[in-house]
Protein backbone atom coordinates (compact mmCIF):
# COMPACT_ATOMS: atom_id res chain seq x y z
CA UNK A 1 0.00 0.00 0.00
CA UNK A 2 1.12 3.55 -0.78
CA UNK A 3 2.09 6.06 1.75
CA UNK A 4 -0.73 8.60 2.34
CA UNK A 5 -3.21 5.96 1.21
CA UNK A 6 -5.91 5.41 3.19
CA UNK A 7 -6.30 1.63 4.61
CA UNK A 8 -9.61 -0.29 3.21
CA UNK A 9 -12.44 0.23 5.41
CA UNK A 10 -14.01 -2.75 7.17
CA UNK A 11 -16.70 -2.87 4.57
CA UNK A 12 -14.86 -3.28 1.53
CA UNK A 13 -12.96 -6.37 2.67
CA UNK A 14 -15.58 -8.16 3.67
CA UNK A 15 -16.89 -7.75 0.32
CA UNK A 16 -13.59 -9.14 -1.25
CA UNK A 17 -13.42 -12.20 1.51
CA UNK A 18 -16.67 -12.63 0.38
CA UNK A 19 -16.02 -12.34 -3.44
CA UNK A 20 -12.72 -14.50 -3.17
CA UNK A 21 -15.27 -17.06 -1.21
CA UNK A 22 -17.70 -17.59 -3.86
CA UNK A 23 -14.79 -18.32 -6.36
CA UNK A 24 -14.01 -21.04 -4.27
CA UNK A 25 -17.45 -22.31 -3.64
CA UNK A 26 -17.79 -22.55 -7.13
CA UNK A 27 -14.45 -24.89 -7.32
CA UNK A 28 -14.58 -26.64 -4.38
CA UNK A 29 -17.95 -26.70 -2.74
CA UNK A 30 -19.39 -24.79 0.53
CA UNK A 31 -17.14 -24.64 3.55
CA UNK A 32 -17.85 -24.66 7.23
CA UNK A 33 -20.05 -27.84 6.56
CA UNK A 34 -17.15 -29.74 7.93
CA UNK A 35 -15.97 -32.54 5.33
CA UNK A 36 -17.73 -32.91 2.21
CA UNK A 37 -17.90 -35.10 -0.56
CA UNK A 38 -16.16 -38.43 -0.44
CA UNK A 39 -15.12 -37.72 3.02
CA UNK A 40 -18.61 -37.64 4.17
CA UNK A 41 -19.69 -40.46 2.81
CA UNK A 42 -17.11 -42.91 4.65
CA UNK A 43 -18.54 -40.99 7.49
CA UNK A 44 -22.18 -42.47 6.51
CA UNK A 45 -21.05 -45.88 5.97
CA UNK A 46 -19.19 -46.73 8.88
CA UNK A 47 -22.22 -45.02 10.87
CA UNK A 48 -24.35 -47.20 9.44
CA UNK A 49 -23.19 -50.71 10.48
CA UNK A 50 -22.43 -50.03 13.52
CA UNK A 51 -25.75 -48.24 14.52
CA UNK A 52 -27.44 -51.79 13.64
CA UNK A 53 -25.14 -54.13 15.58
CA UNK A 54 -26.11 -51.58 18.71
CA UNK A 55 -29.41 -52.54 18.67
CA UNK A 56 -29.20 -56.02 18.33
CA UNK A 57 -26.35 -56.07 20.98
CA UNK A 58 -28.71 -53.51 23.84
CA UNK A 59 -31.44 -55.54 22.58
CA UNK A 60 -30.04 -58.87 23.45
CA UNK A 61 -28.47 -57.53 26.78
CA UNK A 62 -31.33 -56.00 28.21
CA UNK A 63 -33.52 -59.48 27.61
CA UNK A 64 -30.41 -61.69 29.03
CA UNK A 65 -30.20 -59.27 32.34
CA UNK A 66 -34.51 -59.31 32.75
CA UNK A 67 -34.13 -62.96 32.44
CA UNK A 68 -31.70 -63.41 35.20
CA UNK A 69 -33.52 -60.80 37.23
CA UNK A 70 -37.01 -62.19 36.60
CA UNK A 71 -36.04 -65.70 36.39
CA UNK A 72 -37.90 -66.09 32.87
CA UNK A 73 -35.23 -67.85 30.51
CA UNK A 74 -34.89 -68.01 27.82
CA UNK A 75 -37.89 -66.31 26.66
CA UNK A 76 -36.68 -62.22 27.43
CA UNK A 77 -33.74 -63.08 25.38
CA UNK A 78 -35.62 -64.07 22.61
CA UNK A 79 -37.94 -61.43 22.81
CA UNK A 80 -35.18 -58.82 23.37
CA UNK A 81 -33.29 -59.95 20.71
CA UNK A 82 -36.15 -59.82 18.61
CA UNK A 83 -36.92 -56.33 19.29
CA UNK A 84 -33.46 -55.32 19.34
CA UNK A 85 -33.16 -56.29 16.03
CA UNK A 86 -36.07 -54.02 14.92
CA UNK A 87 -34.21 -51.33 17.05
CA UNK A 88 -31.19 -51.69 14.82
CA UNK A 89 -32.99 -51.38 11.73
CA UNK A 90 -34.88 -48.32 13.28
CA UNK A 91 -31.59 -46.76 13.86
CA UNK A 92 -30.53 -47.49 10.20
CA UNK A 93 -33.59 -46.26 8.93
CA UNK A 94 -33.44 -42.72 10.87
CA UNK A 95 -29.82 -42.36 9.74
CA UNK A 96 -30.91 -42.96 6.21
CA UNK A 97 -33.54 -40.32 6.41
CA UNK A 98 -31.74 -38.36 7.73
CA UNK A 99 -28.93 -38.17 5.07
CA UNK A 100 -31.53 -38.42 2.36
CA UNK A 101 -33.21 -35.42 4.05
CA UNK A 102 -29.77 -33.46 4.44
CA UNK A 103 -29.14 -34.39 0.81
CA UNK A 104 -32.23 -33.14 -0.93
CA UNK A 105 -31.51 -29.58 0.91
CA UNK A 106 -28.17 -29.53 -0.18
CA UNK A 107 -29.54 -30.14 -3.56
CA UNK A 108 -32.19 -27.62 -3.39
CA UNK A 109 -29.93 -24.86 -2.37
CA UNK A 110 -27.08 -26.10 -5.16
CA UNK A 111 -30.00 -25.50 -7.95
CA UNK A 112 -31.20 -21.95 -5.98
CA UNK A 113 -27.60 -20.64 -6.22
CA UNK A 114 -27.64 -22.16 -10.16
CA UNK A 115 -30.59 -20.47 -11.12
CA UNK A 116 -29.50 -17.32 -9.16
CA UNK A 117 -26.14 -16.90 -10.94
CA UNK A 118 -26.49 -16.49 -14.49
CA UNK B 1 8.16 -59.31 16.75
CA UNK B 2 6.24 -57.30 18.87
CA UNK B 3 2.78 -58.10 18.59
CA UNK B 4 0.12 -55.41 16.87
CA UNK B 5 -2.01 -54.91 20.05
CA UNK B 6 1.09 -54.06 22.17
CA UNK B 7 0.84 -50.54 21.95
CA UNK B 8 -3.31 -50.87 23.46
CA UNK B 9 -1.14 -51.67 26.77
CA UNK B 10 -2.20 -49.84 29.94
CA UNK B 11 0.97 -49.04 31.99
CA UNK B 12 1.11 -47.94 35.25
CA UNK B 13 3.40 -44.70 35.47
CA UNK B 14 2.89 -44.99 39.60
CA UNK B 15 2.51 -46.37 43.18
CA UNK B 16 -1.30 -46.35 43.26
CA UNK B 17 -2.45 -42.92 44.56
CA UNK B 18 -5.59 -43.97 46.25
CA UNK B 19 -8.15 -46.75 46.40
CA UNK B 20 -12.08 -46.87 45.01
CA UNK B 21 -13.43 -49.69 46.71
CA UNK B 22 -10.81 -52.46 46.24
CA UNK B 23 -9.94 -51.00 42.84
CA UNK B 24 -6.22 -48.85 42.87
CA UNK B 25 -5.91 -46.02 41.11
CA UNK B 26 -2.75 -45.33 39.21
CA UNK B 27 -1.75 -42.79 37.04
CA UNK B 28 -1.36 -44.81 33.66
CA UNK B 29 0.16 -44.11 30.37
CA UNK B 30 -3.63 -43.50 29.17
CA UNK B 31 -4.20 -40.46 31.79
CA UNK B 32 -1.11 -39.09 30.88
CA UNK B 33 -1.93 -38.89 27.19
CA UNK B 34 -5.42 -37.11 28.02
CA UNK B 35 -3.43 -34.64 29.78
CA UNK B 36 -0.73 -34.67 27.06
CA UNK B 37 -3.88 -33.77 24.46
CA UNK B 38 -5.60 -31.16 26.89
CA UNK B 39 -2.25 -29.73 27.23
CA UNK B 40 -1.48 -29.20 23.45
CA UNK B 41 -4.78 -28.09 22.71
CA UNK B 42 -4.44 -25.82 24.96
CA UNK B 43 -1.32 -24.37 23.56
CA UNK B 44 -2.56 -24.67 20.33
CA UNK B 45 -5.63 -22.44 20.66
CA UNK B 46 -3.46 -19.63 23.20
CA UNK B 47 -0.87 -19.67 20.85
CA UNK B 48 -3.57 -19.28 17.90
CA UNK B 49 -5.91 -16.51 19.92
CA UNK B 50 -2.57 -14.52 21.12
CA UNK B 51 -2.41 -12.12 17.97
CA UNK B 52 -5.96 -11.86 17.33
CA UNK B 53 -5.14 -10.18 13.88
CA UNK B 54 -7.75 -9.41 11.69
CA UNK B 55 -6.68 -11.57 8.54
CA UNK B 56 -5.83 -14.85 10.26
CA UNK B 57 -2.43 -16.11 10.09
CA UNK B 58 -1.94 -20.04 9.52
CA UNK B 59 -2.40 -21.11 13.17
CA UNK B 60 -4.57 -18.38 14.22
CA UNK B 61 -6.54 -19.57 10.82
CA UNK B 62 -6.63 -23.18 11.68
CA UNK B 63 -8.55 -22.46 15.17
CA UNK B 64 -10.54 -20.04 13.67
CA UNK B 65 -11.74 -23.17 11.07
CA UNK B 66 -12.54 -25.83 13.61
CA UNK B 67 -14.41 -22.63 16.05
CA UNK B 68 -16.52 -22.01 12.60
CA UNK B 69 -16.70 -25.85 11.96
CA UNK B 70 -18.16 -26.59 15.60
CA UNK B 71 -20.44 -23.89 15.68
CA UNK B 72 -21.90 -24.19 12.09
CA UNK B 73 -22.78 -28.23 13.18
CA UNK B 74 -24.60 -26.48 16.37
CA UNK B 75 -25.94 -23.77 14.61
CA UNK B 76 -27.01 -26.41 11.66
CA UNK B 77 -28.16 -29.50 13.98
CA UNK B 78 -29.37 -27.61 17.18
CA UNK B 79 -30.55 -24.13 16.26
CA UNK B 80 -29.99 -20.85 18.91
CA UNK B 81 -30.86 -23.24 21.69
CA UNK B 82 -27.82 -24.94 21.42
CA UNK B 83 -25.86 -22.03 21.63
CA UNK B 84 -25.07 -22.12 25.45
CA UNK B 85 -23.67 -25.91 25.18
CA UNK B 86 -20.94 -24.81 22.29
CA UNK B 87 -18.10 -24.63 24.61
CA UNK B 88 -18.90 -28.23 25.68
CA UNK B 89 -19.01 -29.62 22.72
CA UNK B 90 -15.95 -27.81 21.13
CA UNK B 91 -14.10 -29.24 24.19
CA UNK B 92 -15.06 -32.22 23.48
CA UNK B 93 -14.61 -32.11 20.06
CA UNK B 94 -11.03 -30.88 20.29
CA UNK B 95 -10.37 -33.90 23.08
CA UNK B 96 -11.29 -36.07 20.86
CA UNK B 97 -9.75 -34.96 17.83
CA UNK B 98 -6.15 -34.34 19.59
CA UNK B 99 -6.20 -37.68 21.19
CA UNK B 100 -6.96 -39.46 18.39
CA UNK B 101 -3.89 -36.74 16.67
CA UNK B 102 -1.12 -37.72 19.43
CA UNK B 103 -2.26 -41.20 18.41
CA UNK B 104 -1.20 -41.37 15.10
CA UNK B 105 2.86 -40.33 16.02
CA UNK B 106 4.78 -43.29 16.48
CA UNK B 107 5.39 -44.57 20.07
CA UNK B 108 2.37 -43.09 21.23
CA UNK B 109 -0.41 -44.36 23.51
CA UNK B 110 -3.95 -43.34 21.83
CA UNK B 111 -6.53 -43.09 24.66
CA UNK B 112 -9.25 -43.42 22.39
CA UNK B 113 -9.28 -46.68 21.13
CA UNK B 114 -9.84 -48.12 24.73
CA UNK B 115 -13.61 -48.65 25.14
CA UNK B 116 -13.38 -47.90 28.52
CA UNK B 117 -12.73 -44.35 27.49
CA UNK B 118 -14.73 -43.64 24.79
CA UNK B 119 -17.89 -45.58 26.85
CA UNK B 120 -17.48 -43.34 29.65
CA UNK B 121 -17.76 -40.28 27.69
CA UNK B 122 -20.38 -41.54 25.25
CA UNK B 123 -22.73 -42.55 28.79
CA UNK B 124 -21.96 -39.23 30.69
CA UNK B 125 -22.93 -37.43 27.66
CA UNK B 126 -25.89 -39.69 27.20
CA UNK B 127 -27.39 -39.31 31.09
CA UNK B 128 -26.41 -35.61 30.72
CA UNK B 129 -28.13 -35.44 27.59
CA UNK B 130 -31.24 -37.60 29.15
CA UNK B 131 -31.19 -35.08 32.38
CA UNK B 132 -30.90 -31.86 30.10
CA UNK B 133 -34.45 -33.44 27.87
CA UNK B 134 -36.25 -33.88 31.33
CA UNK B 135 -35.57 -31.21 33.07
CA UNK B 136 -36.61 -28.88 29.67
CA UNK B 137 -39.96 -30.95 29.18
CA UNK B 138 -40.46 -32.63 32.65
CA UNK B 139 -42.46 -35.92 32.12
CA UNK B 140 -43.35 -34.95 28.39
CA UNK B 141 -39.69 -36.42 27.62
CA UNK B 142 -40.84 -39.44 27.60
CA UNK B 143 -43.30 -38.57 24.15
CA UNK B 144 -40.19 -39.40 22.63
CA UNK B 145 -40.37 -43.06 22.69
CA UNK B 146 -43.88 -42.86 21.09
CA UNK B 147 -44.31 -41.75 17.50
CA UNK B 148 -46.85 -39.26 16.90
CA UNK B 149 -50.38 -40.24 15.60
CA UNK B 150 -49.43 -43.98 15.77
CA UNK B 151 -52.53 -46.36 17.24
CA UNK B 152 -52.48 -47.08 20.84
CA UNK B 153 -52.52 -50.66 20.15
CA UNK B 154 -49.16 -50.37 18.92
CA UNK B 155 -47.53 -48.78 21.85
CA UNK B 156 -46.93 -52.29 23.10
CA UNK B 157 -44.06 -53.36 20.55
CA UNK B 158 -43.41 -50.06 19.74
CA UNK B 159 -42.00 -48.55 22.90
CA UNK B 160 -39.75 -51.32 23.51
CA UNK B 161 -38.37 -50.71 20.08
CA UNK B 162 -37.85 -46.90 20.78
CA UNK B 163 -36.66 -47.12 24.68
CA UNK B 164 -33.95 -50.18 22.92
CA UNK B 165 -33.28 -48.06 20.41
CA UNK B 166 -32.63 -45.12 22.67
CA UNK B 167 -30.47 -47.00 24.96
CA UNK B 168 -28.20 -48.40 21.77
CA UNK B 169 -26.93 -44.36 21.50
CA UNK B 170 -24.29 -44.47 23.52
CA UNK B 171 -23.55 -48.11 22.46
CA UNK B 172 -23.03 -47.23 18.97
CA UNK B 173 -21.66 -43.74 19.83
CA UNK B 174 -18.61 -44.99 21.85
CA UNK B 175 -18.45 -48.20 19.70
CA UNK B 176 -17.85 -46.04 16.47
CA UNK B 177 -15.00 -44.42 17.88
CA UNK B 178 -13.30 -47.14 19.76
CA UNK B 179 -13.87 -49.89 17.37
CA UNK B 180 -12.21 -47.32 14.34
CA UNK B 181 -9.20 -45.58 16.42
CA UNK B 182 -8.13 -49.48 17.45
CA UNK B 183 -8.51 -51.25 13.83
CA UNK B 184 -6.62 -48.38 12.14
CA UNK B 185 -3.80 -48.49 14.38
CA UNK B 186 -4.03 -52.55 14.48
CA UNK B 187 -3.84 -52.49 10.29
CA UNK B 188 -0.45 -49.93 11.01
CA UNK B 189 1.22 -52.06 13.11
CA UNK B 190 0.53 -55.14 10.81
CA UNK B 191 1.45 -53.98 7.68
CA UNK B 192 4.60 -52.33 9.02
CA UNK B 193 5.15 -55.81 10.37
CA UNK B 194 5.20 -57.46 6.29
CA UNK B 195 7.57 -54.56 5.36
CA UNK B 196 10.10 -56.31 7.76
CA UNK B 197 9.14 -59.32 7.51
CA UNK B 198 9.41 -58.61 3.75
CA UNK B 199 13.10 -57.28 3.91
CA UNK B 200 14.55 -54.84 1.07
CA UNK B 201 13.19 -57.44 -1.74
CA UNK B 202 9.38 -57.32 -1.07
CA UNK B 203 9.05 -55.10 1.59
CA UNK B 204 8.22 -52.08 -0.83
CA UNK B 205 4.57 -53.17 -2.06
CA UNK B 206 3.27 -53.34 2.00
CA UNK B 207 5.28 -49.93 2.31
CA UNK B 208 3.63 -48.05 -0.36
CA UNK B 209 0.26 -49.42 0.87
CA UNK B 210 1.28 -48.20 4.86
CA UNK B 211 1.98 -44.75 3.36
CA UNK B 212 -1.72 -44.65 1.89
CA UNK B 213 -3.50 -46.24 4.94
CA UNK B 214 -1.64 -43.64 7.24
CA UNK B 215 -3.08 -40.89 5.15
CA UNK B 216 -5.99 -42.77 5.53
CA UNK B 217 -5.63 -43.08 9.15
CA UNK B 218 -5.36 -39.04 9.67
CA UNK B 219 -8.61 -38.65 8.10
CA UNK B 220 -10.91 -41.14 10.30
CA UNK B 221 -8.83 -39.78 13.43
CA UNK B 222 -10.58 -36.05 12.09
CA UNK B 223 -13.64 -37.96 11.12
CA UNK B 224 -14.55 -39.78 14.22
CA UNK B 225 -13.77 -37.08 16.02
CA UNK B 226 -16.40 -34.95 14.01
CA UNK B 227 -18.72 -37.70 14.29
CA UNK B 228 -18.79 -38.14 17.79
CA UNK B 229 -19.09 -34.47 18.46
CA UNK B 230 -22.13 -34.39 15.26
CA UNK B 231 -24.07 -36.95 16.95
CA UNK B 232 -23.75 -35.64 20.31
CA UNK B 233 -25.28 -32.30 18.82
CA UNK B 234 -28.14 -34.72 17.01
CA UNK B 235 -29.22 -36.53 20.66
CA UNK B 236 -29.24 -32.68 21.97
CA UNK B 237 -31.60 -31.68 19.56
CA UNK B 238 -33.90 -34.44 20.10
CA UNK B 239 -33.71 -33.54 23.72
CA UNK B 240 -34.09 -30.03 23.33
CA UNK B 241 -37.09 -29.82 20.69
CA UNK B 242 -39.07 -33.46 21.03
CA UNK B 243 -39.74 -34.26 17.26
Amino acid sequence: MAAGEKPPSLDELDARVKAAQQVQERRVGKPGGGPRGGTEKIGVGLRIGIELVAGVVVGTVLGLLLDRWLGTKPWLLIVGFLLGSCAGFLNVYRVAQAEEARRKTAAASEAKDQSRSP
Amino acid sequence: MASPLEQFEIVDLSKPLFMIGKVPITFTNSAAFMFAAVGVASIFLIAAGSRKQLVPGRLQGLAEMLYDMVAGMIRDNVGDAGKKYFPFLFSLFIFILFGNMLGMIPYTFTFTSHIAVTFAMAFAIFIVITLIGIFKHGLHFFSLFFPHGAPLATAPILIPIEVISYLSRPVSLSVRLFANMTVGHVLLKVLAGFVVALGIVGGWVPLLVLVGITALEFLVAFLQAYIFTILCCIYLNDALHLH
